[in-house]
Order: structure tokens, then C-alpha cells, then sequence
């Protein structure tokens, strides 16, 4: 019996089921009663904060939120730089991997550049600060193992740990507290009580399928017909498990979660992605547990997760299609196998595809360059909404924008002052979630108008026609949605594009984490109204399918033409050679 | 006590009142297209076209400047002798932009004129009387109405005009409001009390007054109002302003998508045509609500104005809908007029029509409603024909001995009151207290009532039971109040058994009972505090505090300068119900706003259907896209028939949603939830269908045409 | 914002050590405890102490006494692995799987099984469709001068079902059923 159909709703069924228990748990563990505050378990958190410096926790307003956040970000900047920079120089590094910056690109006229792009250090910077993990670099091929430790593991932990904090601010303003709480122990809290021990056992149980843990240098083999072999391996269970649940996305080996190493069985593979998805989905129980409001979190939880399972299904449809470029040829029927691991295979790949840009983990299990263009374009879609689950943190305060916007249309439509959670949303709320939400289509269509229109994009993309568009088009949507995954045909190791997504990456960030702070802190210093017949219901389905509407008519409005160009002009471009 | 006040209204029974109230109004309403007004919109809206002008409006002035660019392009295709088609095309896209902006300003321009009509019809009344100021010599000289200034002192006698608005502060008349309110009833404003308030254009019918003007030319209520409508002084509302970012912000976005088409489309070897590219963008940012939402603010004042009812800004009518709790006067509001006695109850073996007599005489010469009452309930049930005997000596209800009545020629006085005055007195004299009177008298106040003692000579001879009258209707009136989300709060002087009693009855959520301005005021804070928005209606200067305190103050029209100035609305007709109304316009406004806008932006998809495939079909690297062509216009007429045909959509769209604007979306008071599904359903995917078979209609009109 | 820097360059302190020092440091003394092999590499070595390979990594079979693994897009480089990323409508896959194809000597009355003529996501996808296997169970045969039935049964016992309930299909490894082939089996150690 071909069970590959059940695969989605293990992929997305497990997950829903522990992210009750889970979002509950993180509620507890992360919003403690005030007299609970570093005792138990919170000891531990307590005591980092201690020797971060805080005596106490602190009681801060938005502004020094945003500050703190802003301020950690930075220093994590400059330490991580410094480590990339300098890995040569550092320990842990059996295979003596060279400097970062030696690594040569090629320029827009084709001519070969070796050694000192600082600009890939730049990037990586940018991409592991921002919870992204797109990766110009190869992991195996590239990095040291102090790197891939200090300089990629340590960032994929706290940077996860930084959007859970946010959230927890935001809610915390939203709830009307009176400050927003400290970031510094909201962060300890998420990286000690969440990340770490979900991480753990995650890592050894992906190390007993298969996924290496050592700190040895990489394997000599002599293979069975006597050819040389070397097989890298190194620290990359401990990686692998945080990559997953910290939606981070970026790999130990280059081609990630599709690499025998990385995802050796079907088992480790549902493991992880379940791992993917499992915090952010706990993340909307635990909004709905802190505000008091868990119908309104459900409603929230429904449109995400019906987004979701719509984008699976598209994505699976489309790759069980067999591909166009055997059509004719002595093949025999099947999927679409290009780029896609026996062991998963078309279902299983299509799932995680969705799953993957949901969320903005980014970890892939196949080539999304040698999806269908329909399977390709549910994940570029889902990266532009950047909404369904999304980055811890990140994803619930990119809805909050959206939830905003169709709460102040809703409620114009029923005749009041539109109020969230019983706060009036008035101009300053609204100008703030429409900034946050106006910059996503602006860094995605300038940086790909940017590169389509000049030479910096045709010269390096892989495949001909509209799938080269796409191959722009998915890089700037991927490093905007900060997610990290690729068409990866495209030669994107080279100054300009790391530049470029390194400015986007920063730009999708950092903005989509302050202004929700800046709405939370207005917020919460707002009379709750108290709610009547008269006030609109943001718990029922009429508002999910208000919230739904939204979401998919800004998304659609805001990239349908980019799609049209890319994704979509490649789908009917086969229709019109292959009749 | 203003509680206790009312105006002269319930006089006339309500169906009546409300009949005539109606019929008022239609005379002011004016027809949707009114051709002089149509006439005078259509030639403002070119002098609206000034930039300075638009630029109020960023959605517009974007349509503006494209309008301005694409003409530009027309000029220098023709300069460069450009294929005729291309021309063409480009003159008829410069025409269609240049259409959109003329239809916008023609919807404000409408909406203005329109309540410039409507103000007009208030403000004739008030044109240039003749006043006589009394100067501080004490003369009075005889001065025009636009000379005097506030504080001002002016004679004003029977058969004249007043000349500003004012307050009495010596004399009392019955003055004629009708040129302001319709009712053509004279009402009764005298100095001092709470019914001191005068307006500009009334008559005075009888005696003389001296007020003083309060209001000085073009400062009035009415003028400030008519400014409001005219546009002139109009300040967009924090609400319209919050929108206004969010178009403002679709316009950046769409304006983004648009721009970066032109490289990205050379990604594929294509230079696309720029004034494509401008009707695309005028096609995507929401230029209907753009368009319309001047005049849906102007519309909501306008509809305010309707109603009688005169703002201080368009704010006000904007939180009216927001209201929480509603703060009504029982006396007028709920109740009809006064307590009106409904039963006559004998004791100690009177005969019943004996006591109705006897109680109808005692209260001929009390000319308060509860008085008229008894006559008019002792006449309908025993056909009594009253007349006092002569030399009957009628006793005045005073402070001091709280009860009248009379002294009859044959000796017999007849006397009523409250129970616990009569009591006393009939005790301190030894007469004759019947044994069930004492339960009779609980038994009717518990129940709401107010019983009424009345003796003949010392003895008790029988109650009178006064009670309240509910305003027919008034109990459905607040179940739709309720499923507007609102709360009833009863206002009332009765002592709390009594205003619980008629609470329950009339089916309000609260009641202050023995209402002080204190109690008010402090009730309206307690609501805020809880983050509730209170309105409540008021005329006398004691109503000052808790006008001013409240979300939405009232003025009744007939009260004090002081309650008027503290409120934020005046009401002419000086109804109390007039609350109801306040809200459901402000409702009104807020809702045509929002579904104008879902409306706007969900019309977007169906234009990406017609543009998008109709830009590329003629290249061939894309040609494959005509599949998305999904209603045939590219197929049918070529790619510029169906690039006009979604602009022509997108222009003629304003002009016909007017009415929408103008009128307002229907409330109905279902609750939020059922609400939001109507609009949505109508205005959301409404929005999507509808431009599909708009867009497609047009194009094969224009096929048939070209 | 200067005040700030102090407790957050602490904060990156404190933070490094337990995410990238006592986090890293527990899985692998765990590892190592309870799952030597796989933490290794799962690595299949001979008598000589030798490594032939990964047994979860692919490897490069060109000879027709072995069966061949999936195409390599990185040519079975297990220290820079890659995929393809051709478009599904890319000239050049189009020109692989034909040549793929070819190689396979596959017709239209044999097509060949598509995880043969397409390259996997890692190029170093381990195993192969037992359909996969079988289309290549005769040449191997042949080659060896073995009866086919001895190499389908082989098949059949090399076969791996696990995860068939998650929707994986049923597989072989080339590697071991390779070494099965030699006679030489070696499990991970």
C-alpha cells in the first residue's frame, strides 16, 4: 500500500497535536506569575541574567525593548563577524579550512575573482543574525568547525530566542501590562527552558538515525571500486536539531536537510520536519494562553494552518506530476525526482517544501530549483505572505500587522472605531503596521527589479527563460521573509548579491521586530474597552475569513505581477512547447 | 431641575409628532441628483484639479500626476509622428485619467453642494432682520442682525424676528421655531431656568424679551455648522486620517509593483509602454474610495444636518457611532410627558365616580400634566361634566404645604398630595384614615406607581394612581439598541423603587435614580473609566458638566447657552430621542467608509486580469500569458481594448457608487458578527465579481463601437 | 544605547558558552555514549581497518558488475555535495535524462525508472527504487555471469520497507547491496 499520502498529515498533524501541550508549557515557562519569577525551573534563566548583569529583572517600555533587542543584535554582529573572519586563525578545524574571505566568484562579465570577497562574511553575518540562514557559503566546504559552532549554532539559538522575546513583549502590550518585561531574561528564558532541551533530545535522537556527532576531521574512504571518497562529517547533529526547531534553516552540509548525512531516514526526516514547525506553532497557543483569549488565537492557528495545508496540497499536486524534461523519452512514468532523495520522496519533499517556507525555517529536503514551477511557486508564495506561522516570533508579529490592518477595515464595516483585544487601532497603530507591512513587497520587488534589469541577475542564474527570473525572484523573497531557503542554481556567491541580500535581510528583520514593539507599547497604554454586541468579534470564522481575505488579497496584489513573470510564465511556457 | 423640564412636544401625540417630523425632512431632502447642484459640483470639480488642491488627497494626486504624464507622452508621440493608433490609444488614456479625477471631484463637490443646499434652506431664515440694540444709554437703536456682536443687548417684541442667536435674560415669550425646526407649536423660553436659550431666525408670537446675543455673525452654531458642510473649515477626522495612511499605503505599494514591472519585464527582453504602466497603477491604488471618501464625510455632516441635528465637527458625528452607553431621560425619552393617572380608588365606601369628581374639581386650575390627567381620565371613564361651582377658592400647590385643591362654595375642601403629607395632616386634625389605605399606598409605589391621596374635609376618601406611560414602542427601540451593542442607562428623578420598576419595564440596562447633575456626572466618569463612550442629552446649564464630560453631549436646542456650549451636538427639534439617531449616523459613516474601501481594493484582482496578460500578449517571449486571460479581452479586441476598458471601469466606478456615498451603507442592527459577513459578502467579494463582468460589459461595448 | 552594550556584550558571552559550548559538548559526550557508530558516520570499514564508505552516502559505481546509484549532479563528491538545480524545463536536463536514458539502454517498452535519470538532491542519495534495482538486477547478472534469479533475491533481502507508514517507498542501498554482491557484508561499525 502507497502510504506517501498520509505523509502530510503526519508532517502537519503531529506537530498540531504537541503544540497544545507545548504552547501551554512555554506559556508557563516563559510568562511566569510575578512570584514564580526565578524560581523552579527560572532559576536557571535567573541566573544567566545575573551574569549578563541584571540584578533584577527589569521593567522595560518599548522604547528600551527595542534598544536592547537592537543593541544584543549588533554586538552579535560584530562577535560573529569577527569569528567567520578570523576561523582560520581559531581552533576546531581539522580540515584546515582556509579564510572565509579567500572564497573567488565570478563577476558579471564571467571573469573569474580569487579570494578576498569580504562581502560573503557580510552576508552570512546578516543571514544568521536575522534568523535566516540563506547561505552563499557551503557549509562542509567552507567552514571550520569552530565556525559552524560559534559562529552559525550559538546565532541559531539566541536569534530565534530574540523574535520568542519580542512576541512575549508584544503580547505583554497587548495585554495592557504595564511594562513589556525584560529582554535579556525573555531571551535567556527561550533559549534555556525552550531551545536547549527541545534541541537535545532532538539531536540525539537524529544521531541514532544516522546524523554524525564528532569532532573529527573528515573520513578518508577507498571506495568499492578503489576510487577515493572523502566523506565530510564533523558536530552536525547538534546543528542539524537547532536548524530545525529554531526556524533557522541553515545546514551543516550544502545541500541541507536532502544530504544522507543531514536526513538519513524517513524517520529522521518527519522528526525534522516536525521539528520545524512544532515552536512556531506552539507560539500561537501560548498568544492565545497569555491573552486570555484562546479562541482568538484559534482563529489566528486556523488561518495559518489553512494557508498551510493549501500550500501543501498545491506543492504535492504539482510534483506528482512526472517532469516535462522526460516527456517523450524512455522514462517511465513517476514524480518529479529531479533534485528529491529516494527516501523521501515527491510527497514527502513537496510537504517539507511548504512546511519549510511557512514557517521561515528554510531548510530544504530537495532542490526547490528542480520543483515543478507550480511546486515552486507555493513556496515562494508562502515566503510572500510571510505570515503562516513564519519565524519564531517573527511570524506571529508579521500577522499582528495584518490582523491590524483587517481588524481597522472590519471594523470600519460594522460601524466603530476599529479596536484589537480592546484597544483602539487609530492612526499611529495603523501607520506602523502599514510601514512594516509595505516594506516586504518593496524589498522584493526592488531587489528583483534591481537585478532583473541589469546585468547582475541574467549573469548568474542557472536556467534559461522565466525560470531564471524566478531564480531572482526567490532569492530576494527568501532573504525578505527571511528564510533562507533558494532556488540554488543561482550563483549567488558573488559581491553584489551578497551585499544586496545582506542589506534585505537586515531590512526584513529588524523593522518587522520593532514596529510591532512600537504598536504593543502605544497599546497597552490604551483603555480596554470593554466588548458588546456591537464591537466586532475577532474570534468567530466571520473574521478568520476577514483575516484570510486580507492576508491573500495584499499578497496577491502586492506579487502577482512578479509571479506572472516568473513561476507562472515558466508553467505556461510548457503548456506552449509541450502541447 | 432640568430633569424634570421637558419641552413642549409630548404636547402633540408622538405618532403624530414623528409623522410631521418626517415629512419635514423629506421637504429639505434633496433629490440624489439634483440638477443645480449637479450643475454647480460639475463645474467645481475643474477648479478642484489645482494641484494644491489634490494634493490633500495622495490618492488622487497620484491619478493627477499620471494623468499629467501621460498627456505629456501623447504630446510627444505626436511630435514624433507616432503610428495614429498609438496616439490614439495614449489621448484616450490622457481623457480617461483625466475622467477619474473629475469624477472624485465631482463626488466631494456634489456632497458639498449638497450640504451647502441644506444649510442654505436654515441660513435663509436668518438673512439681515432689523434688531433693536439697546445701547448702554438704555436706548434702543435700530441696527441690521450682522452688526451685533456677542454680548449684545436686544428688544425683541411679538412679530418680530429674533435677530441672533441668544439668551433671554428678561421677560418670557411663546416663540415660533418652525423656520429651524419644523414644529409649528410655539414653545414657551422665558429668562432664568433652563429654557432660556433663543435662536436666530425664530419669531417671537406674543409678549416681549430682552436677550442678549450669545452668538455674534457667522460664530452661530448654524454658521459654524454650515462651514463644516461646506468644506471650508473641514479638517479630516482622526478615523480618516488612519485611513488615509492605509490608501496611502496600498498607493506606495502598487506604485512599487508597477515601477519595478518595467525592469522586470526586461529580464524577459520587453520594454514595456509607460503610460500602460501609469493606467495599470491608476487601475490598482484604491482611487474609488480615494475618490469617495471627502464625500462620504461630508455626507455623514450632511446627514447629521438632516436630521436636525447641528455638530461642532465632524468628529462628533464620527464617535456617535462609537457610543457604549446611551444616557436618556425617562420624562419624554421613555415615558410619555408626565405620570397620568390611570385609576381612581375609593375608600370608605365612596362611590368611585364620586371620588373622580371630586378629584377632577380639585384639579381644574393645576395646569401641570399629572393635574390634566385626572380631568381627562375622570371625563373618558364617567362623562363628567366639570365645572366649578362659583366662588370655589382653588388652593396652589406651594412648597410649604405640598398639596392643592379647592374650597367649594357648600364648604367641602377638597385637597390632594403625597401620601405622607396627607397622612400627617389628616392625623394632626383626628380624621378618618381608611384601613387599607396605608396598603394600598405601598402596594401602588412599590409597583412604580405613585398613588395620589385625596381628602374631603380631614378624611381620606380615595387614591389617585399616577402612573408612567411607556412610549409606545419604546421596548423594541432598545432591543435594537442592544443589538447595536449599546447600553440604555435611564435617567430619572423618581426615587429608586419607582425607577426600577419602569427600568423593567421599559427594558433598559440601568437607571440613576434620583438624579442630581452630580450623579450624572459621576455615572458618565464611572463609564469612562471602564473605557466606555458615553452620550447623553441635556438642557439645562446644570447639564453643563456632564455634557461637556460626556463622549457625545447633546444640546437640546431649547436649553441654556451654557448646555450648548458644552455639548458637541445640537439637536433643533429638541428630542430626546434624537440620541438613537446620532448613533446610527456616525455608525453609518464608519461603515460606508469601510465597505468602500474593501470594495476599492477587492476590484484590484479582476483588473491584474485584465492588464497584466494584456501587457504581454504582443511580445512573444510571454505571449504564452494570454492565458490568463480569463475573460477574453485581449482575445476579442487587442491588448490596448482591454487596457482601456479596466480603466473606463475604474473611472465610471466613482461617479456610479455616489449614491453609496451620499446615502450611506444600510445599518441594520443585527450585531457585529452578522454585519460584517453582509458587507463582506457584498462589498468583499462583491468587489472581486463584480469588476470581472464591468470590465468584460465595457470591452464589448467597445468593440461594438470601434 | 551605549548603556545597553554592556549587559548585551555579556549577554553574548554567556550565551556563546552554553549554545555553542556546553549545548554542543553534551550532545556529543551523549553520542558517544549511546550511538558510537552513527555519531562516527555510520561507516562501513573492512578487515583492514579501511574505509569503503559511508553507509549512508553514495558512491561512485561505473562498472556493469554493480549496480549504479542515482546520477550525481557533484559527481559523488561526499565532501561537496550538490544537486543539479535544472529547471523542469531546462534544455540541459532535458539532454541528461535522454542521455541518462540512453546509457540505461532503456526503450519504450523498458523505460527506465526516474530516480535513474534524474539527479538527487544531495548527489549522494544512498539508495535506489527497488524498481530501480530491479531494471539493473539483469545487467549485473550478466556482467557477473550469475543466474538473475540470485541477484533479484538478493534485492529482496536487501530491501529496506522502514518508514513505509511515513510514506517512504521501499528501497535498497547500493553501497551494501553491492558489498552483498562481493560477498562481503559489513554493517556501520
Amino acid at each position: 500500500m502507497d502510504w506517501s499520502f498520509f505523509h502530510p498529515f503526519w508532517a502537519i498533524g503531529v506537530p498540531m497535536a504537541l503544540s497544545i501541550p507545548l504552547g501551554r508549557l512555554m506559556a508557563r515557562l516563559l510568562d511566569p506569575p510575578a512570584e514564580r519569577v526565578g524560581r523552579g525551573v527560572d532559576a536557571v534563566p535567573m541566573f544567566l541574567v545575573r551574569l549578563f548583569g541584571h540584578r533584577e529583572p527589569a521593567a522595560m517600555d518599548w522604547r528600551r525593548y527595542a534598544i536592547a533587542l537592537l543593541a544584543f543584535n549588533a554586538s552579535l554582529f560584530v562577535l560573529s563577524f569577527a569569528i567567520l573572519w578570523a576561523q582560520n586563525l581559531l581552533p576546531l578545524n581539522p580540515d584546515g579550512k582556509g579564510p572565509l574571505t579567500a572564497l573567488g566568484y565570478k563577476d558579471a562579465a564571467g571573469v573569474q575573482h580569487d579570494g578576498a570577497d569580504t562581502a560573503v562574511i557580510f552576508n552570512t553575518v546578516c543571514s544568521f543574525v536575522t534568523n535566516t540562514n540563506l547561505q552563499h557559503y557551503s557549509g562542509e566546504q567552507h567552514l571550520s568547525y569552530f565556525s559552524q559552532l560559534g559562529g552559525i549554532l550559538w546565532l541559531q539559538f539566541v536569534t530565534p530566542a530574540c523574535g520568542l522575546a519580542v512576541m512575549l513583549a508584544v503580547i505583554r502590550g497587548l495585554r495592557g501590562d504595564k511594562h513589556l518585561g525584560d529582554f535579556y531574561l525573555d531571551t535567556a528564558r527561550g533559549v534555556v527552558l525552550v531551545l536547549i532541551p527541545l534541541s537535545t533530545v532532538l539531536a540525539l535522537a537524529l544521531v541514532a538515525n544516522g546524523v554524525p556527532m564528532t569532532f573529527d576531521g573528515a573520513v578518508k574512504a577507498r571506495t568499492l571500486e578503489g576510487a577515493e571518497q572523502t566523506i565530510a562529517v564533523g558536530p552536525v547533529a547538534a546543528e542539524v536539531a537547532i536548524k530545525q526547531l529554531g526556524t533557522n534553516g541553515g545546514g551543516f552540509f550544502g545541500p541541507n536537510s536532502a544530504h544522507p548525512l543531514e536526513n538519513p531516514t524517513p524517520w529522521s526526516n518527519i522528526l525534522e520536519v516536525i521539528a520545524i514547525i512544532l515552536v512556531p506553532m506552539a507560539s500561537i497557543v501560548m498568544f492565545g494562553r497569555m491573552i486570555r483569549d484562546r479562541a482568538h488565537a484559534a482563529v489566528v492557528y486556523g488561518v495559518m494552518t489553512a494557508l498551510l495545508v493549501a500550500g501543501a496540497s498545491i506543492a504535492i499536486w504539482s510534483e506528482l506530476h512526472p517532469s516535462p524534461a522526460a516527456e517523450g523519452l524512455p522514462v517511465a512514468t513517476g514524480t518529479n525526482m529531479e533534485g528529491k532523495e529516494v527516501r523521501t520522496g515527491a510527497v514527502a519533499a513537496a510537504t517539507w517544501s511548504a512546511i519549510t517556507t511557512a514557517t521561515s525555517n528554510g531548510s530544504v529536503n530537495a532542490m526547490h530549483d528542480s520543483f515543478q514551477p507550480i511546486g515552486g511557486l507555493v513556496p515562494m508564495s508562502l515566503m510572500m505572505l510571510n505570515v503562516d506561522f513564519s519565524g519564531i516570533g517573527a511570524g506571529f508579529l508579521n500577522m499582528l500587522m495584518y490582523v491590524i490592518t483587517a481588524v481597522f477595515l472590519a471594523g470600519l464595516m460594522v460601524g466603530r472605531t476599529p479596536e484589537y483585544l480592546g484597544k483602539k487601532i487609530e492612526a499611529k497603530e495603523v501607520k506602523l503596521a502599514m510601514l512594516a507591512i509595505l516594506i516586504h513587497p518593496l524589498l522584493i520587488c526592488g531587489g528583483t527589479a534591481l537585478f532583473a534589469g541589469t546585468a547582475w541577475g541574467p549573469a548568474t542564474v542557472a536556467n534559461p527563460g522565466p525560470h531564471g527570473f524566478s531564480e531572482i525572484l526567490y532569492e530576494f523573497t527568501s532573504a525578505s521573509a527571511n528564510n533562507g531557503s533558494g532556488f540554488e542554481g543561482l550563483a549567488d556567491n558573488n559581491p553584489y548579491w551578497n551585499v544586496a541580500t545582506g542589506v534585505v535581510l537586515l531590512l526584513g528583520r529588524f523593522p518587522a521586530l520593532v514596529l510591532p514593539v512600537a504598536i504593543a507599547g502605544f497599546l497597552s497604554h490604551k483603555k480596554r474597552v470593554p466588548p458588546s454586541t456591537g464591537t466586532l468579534r475577532t474570534d468567530d470564522l466571520t473574521f478568520g475569513a476577514m483575516l484570510l481575505g486580507t492576508v491573500l488579497l495584499v499578497g496577491a496584489l502586492s506579487f502577482m505581477p512578479a509571479v506572472v513573470l516568473g513561476p507562472i510564465a515558466d508553467h505556461l511556457s510548457t503548456a506552449a512547447t509541450n502541447p | 431641575m432640568s430633569l424634570l423640564t421637558h419641552t413642549p412636544i409630548p404636547e402633540r401625540t408622538p405618532p403624530e409628532a414623528q409623522a410631521m417630523k418626517i415629512q419635514r425632512r423629506q421637504t429639505r431632502r434633496l433629490k440624489l441628483f439634483e440638477p443645480a447642484l449637479v450643475q454647480m459640483a460639475t463645474v467645481r470639480s475643474f477648479a478642484m484639479l489645482d494641484p494644491r488642491n489634490m494634493a490633500r488627497n495622495p490618492v488622487m494626486f497620484l491619478v493627477e500626476v499620471g494623468w499629467v504624464l501621460t498627456s505629456i507622452i501623447a504630446v510627444g508621440s505626436i511630435t514624433a509622428g507616432a503610428a495614429a493608433s498609438t496616439i490614439v490609444y495614449q489621448i484616450a488614456l490622457a481623457i480617461l485619467l483625466l475622467l477619474t479625477v473629475l469624477f472624485a471631484n465631482f463626488a466631494e463637490a456634489l456632497a458639498e453642494a449638497r450640504g451647502k443646499a441644506q444649510a442654505q434652506s436654515l441660513r435663509a431664515t436668518r438673512q439681515d432682520t432689523i434688531a433693536r440694540r439697546i445701547e448702554p444709554s438704555g436706548e434702543s437703536v435700530e441696527v441690521s442682525s450682522t452688526e451685533l456682536r456677542t454680548g449684545d443687548r436686544v428688544v425683541v417684541e411679538a412679530g418680530q424676528v429674533i435677530p441672533a442667536d441668544g439668551e433671554i435674560i428678561e421677560g418670557l415669550a411663546s416663540v415660533d421655531e418652525s423656520a429651524i425646526t419644523g414644529e409649528s407649536a410655539p414653545v414657551i423660553r422665558e429668562a432664568g431656568g433652563d429654557r432660556s436659550g433663543v435662536t436666530g431666525g425664530t419669531r417671537v408670537l406674543s409678549d416681549r424679551i430682552i436677550l442678549e446675543v450669545t452668538a455674534g455673525p457667522g460664530e452661530s452654531f448654524l454658521d459654524r455648522m454650515i462651514a463644516l458642510v461646506e468644506g471650508a473649515s473641514r479638517q479630516k477626522t482622526p478615523n480618516e486620517i488612519a485611513l488615509t495612511i492605509i490608501l496611502a499605503a496600498f498607493s506606495i505599494i502598487f506604485l512599487i509593483v508597477t515601477a519595478a514591472l518595467y525592469p522586470m519585464a526586461l529580464y524577459h527582453g520587453i520594454r514595456l509602454d509607460i503610460p500602460t504602466l501609469i493606467a495599470l497603477l491608476v487601475c490598482l491604488i484604491p482611487t474609488t474610495i480615494g475618490a469617495l471618501l471627502a464625500a462620504i464625510g461630508i455626507a455623514g455632516m450632511d446627514r447629521a444636518l438632516a436630521a436636525n441635528l447641528i455638530a461642532k465637527s465632524g468628529k462628533a458625528v464620527e464617535v456617535a457611532g462609537d457610543v457604549d452607553t446611551l444616557l436618556l431621560d425617562k420624562t419624554g425619552t421613555i415615558t410619555l410627558g408626565n405620570r397620568r393617572a390611570t385609576l381612581f380608588m375609593p375608600m370608605g365606601g365612596l362611590p368611585e365616580r364620586e371620588l373622580a369628581r371630586m378629584a377632577a374639581i380639585a384639579s381644574l386650575a393645576d395646569t401641570t400634566p399629572e393635574g390634566k390627567s385626572i380631568i381627562e381620565l375622570a371625563r373618558h371613564s364617567f362623562e363628567l361634566d366639570l365645572m366649578a361651582p362659583d366662588g370655589s377658592r382653588f388652593i396652589e400647590f406651594t412648597a410649604q404645604t405640598r398639596m392643592s385643591g379647592v374650597d367649594l362654595p357648600d364648604g367641602s375642601r377638597i385637597r390632594k398630595g403625597a401620601p405622607d403629607t396627607m397622612t400627617e395632616m389628616v392625623r394632626s386634625r383626628g380624621g378618618r384614615i381608611p384601613d387599607a389605605y396605608q396598603e394600598t399606598v405601598d402596594a401602588i409605589a412599590s409597583k412604580g406607581a405613585t398613588p395620589l391621596t385625596v381628602t374631603s374635609g380631614d378624611d381620606i376618601v380615595g387614591i389617585i394612581k399616577l402612573e408612567d406611560i411607556l412610549k409606545p414602542g419604546i421596548r423594541e427601540r432598545f432591543a435594537r439598541l442592544r443589538q447595536m451593542g449599546l447600553r440604555v442607562v435611564m435617567v430619572t428623578g423618581d426615587n429608586p423603587l419607582t425607577a426600577r420598576s419602569i427600568a423593567q419595564e421599559a427594558g433598559v440596562d440601568d437607571f440613576i435614580a434620583q438624579a442630581t447633575p452630580e450623579a450624572k456626572l459621576a455615572y458618565i466618569r464611572k463609564e469612562q473609566a471602564g473605557g466606555k463612550l458615553v452620550a447623553m442629552m441635556g438642557d439645562g446649564t446644570n447639564d453643563a458638566p456632564a455634557l461637556a464630560q460626556a463622549d457625545i453631549g447633546v444640546a437640546m436646542n431649547s436649553g441654556t447657552q451654557a448646555a450648548k456650549e458644552a455639548g458637541n451636538m445640537v439637536d433643533l427639534d429638541s428630542d430626546p430621542t434624537k440620541l438613537i439617531e446620532v448613533v446610527e449616523i456616525g455608525k453609518q459613516l464608519l461603515m460606508t467608509r469601510g465597505a468602500l474601501t474593501t470594495f476599492s481594493i477587492a476590484n484590484d484582482l479582476a483588473k491584474y486580469f485584465a492588464v497584466i496578460p494584456a501587457m504581454f500578449v504582443d511580445f512573444k517571449a510571454l505571449a504564452s500569458l494570454r492565458a490568463l486571460d480569463l475573460m477574453g479581452l485581449a482575445t476579442s479586441g487587442g491588448a490596448q481594448s482591454a487596457i482601456l476598458s479596466a480603466v473606463i471601469f475604474n473611472a465610471i466606478i466613482i461617479p456610479m457608487l455616489i449614491p453609496i456615498a451620499l446615502k450611506g451603507v444600510t445599518y441594520r442592527p443585527v450585531g457585529a458578527s452578522a454585519l460584517l459577513r453582509r458587507n463582506l459578502l457584498y462589498f468583499g467579494l462583491g468587489g472581486v465579481i463584480a469588476p470581472f463582468l464591468g470590465i468584460k460589459a465595457i470591452d464589448v461595448l467597445i468593440d461594438l463601437v470601434l | 544605547m551605549f548603556r545597553e552594550l554592556i549587559p548585551s556584550l555579556r549577554a553574548c558571552a554567556v550565551t556563546f558558552l552554553a549554545c555553542a559550548g556546553i549545548y554542543p559538548a553534551a550532545v556529543w559526550g551523549l553520542a558517544a555514549l549511546f550511538f558510537p557508530v552513527e555519531a562516527s558516520g555510520s561507516l562501513l570499514i573492512r578487515k583492514d581497518r579501511s574505509v569503503v564508505g559511508s553507509a549512508l552516502v553514495a558512491q561512485k559505481f561505473e562498472s556493469d558488475r554493480y549496480f549504479c546509484p542515482r546520477p550525481s549532479a557533484c559527481d559523488y563528491k561526499a565532501d561537496a555535495a550538490s544537486g543539479s538545480n535544472l529547471g523542469p524545463h531546462n534544455p540541459d536536463l532535458r539532454k541528461a535524462v535522454a542521455e541518462r536514458a540512453e546509457k540505461l539502454k532503456a526503450t519504450p517498452e523498458r523505460p527506465a525508472p526516474v530516480d535513474l535519470v534524474t539527479a538527487s538532491g544531495s548527489g549522494l542519495d544512498p539508495e535506489i527504487t527497488v524498481e530501480a534495482a530491479e531494471f539493473q538486477a539483469f545487467r549485473v547478472a550478466s556482467a557477473r555471469g550469475i543466474v538473475v534469479e540470485r541477484v533479484r533475491e538478493l534485492i529482496r533481502k536487501m530491501t529496506d520497507h522502514s518508514g513505509a507508514v511515513l510514506g517512504a517507498p521501499a528501497r535498497v542501498n547500493v553501497l551494501q547491496l553491492n558489498l552483498a554482491l562481493d560477498g562481503e557484508v559489513l554493517s556501520p561499525r
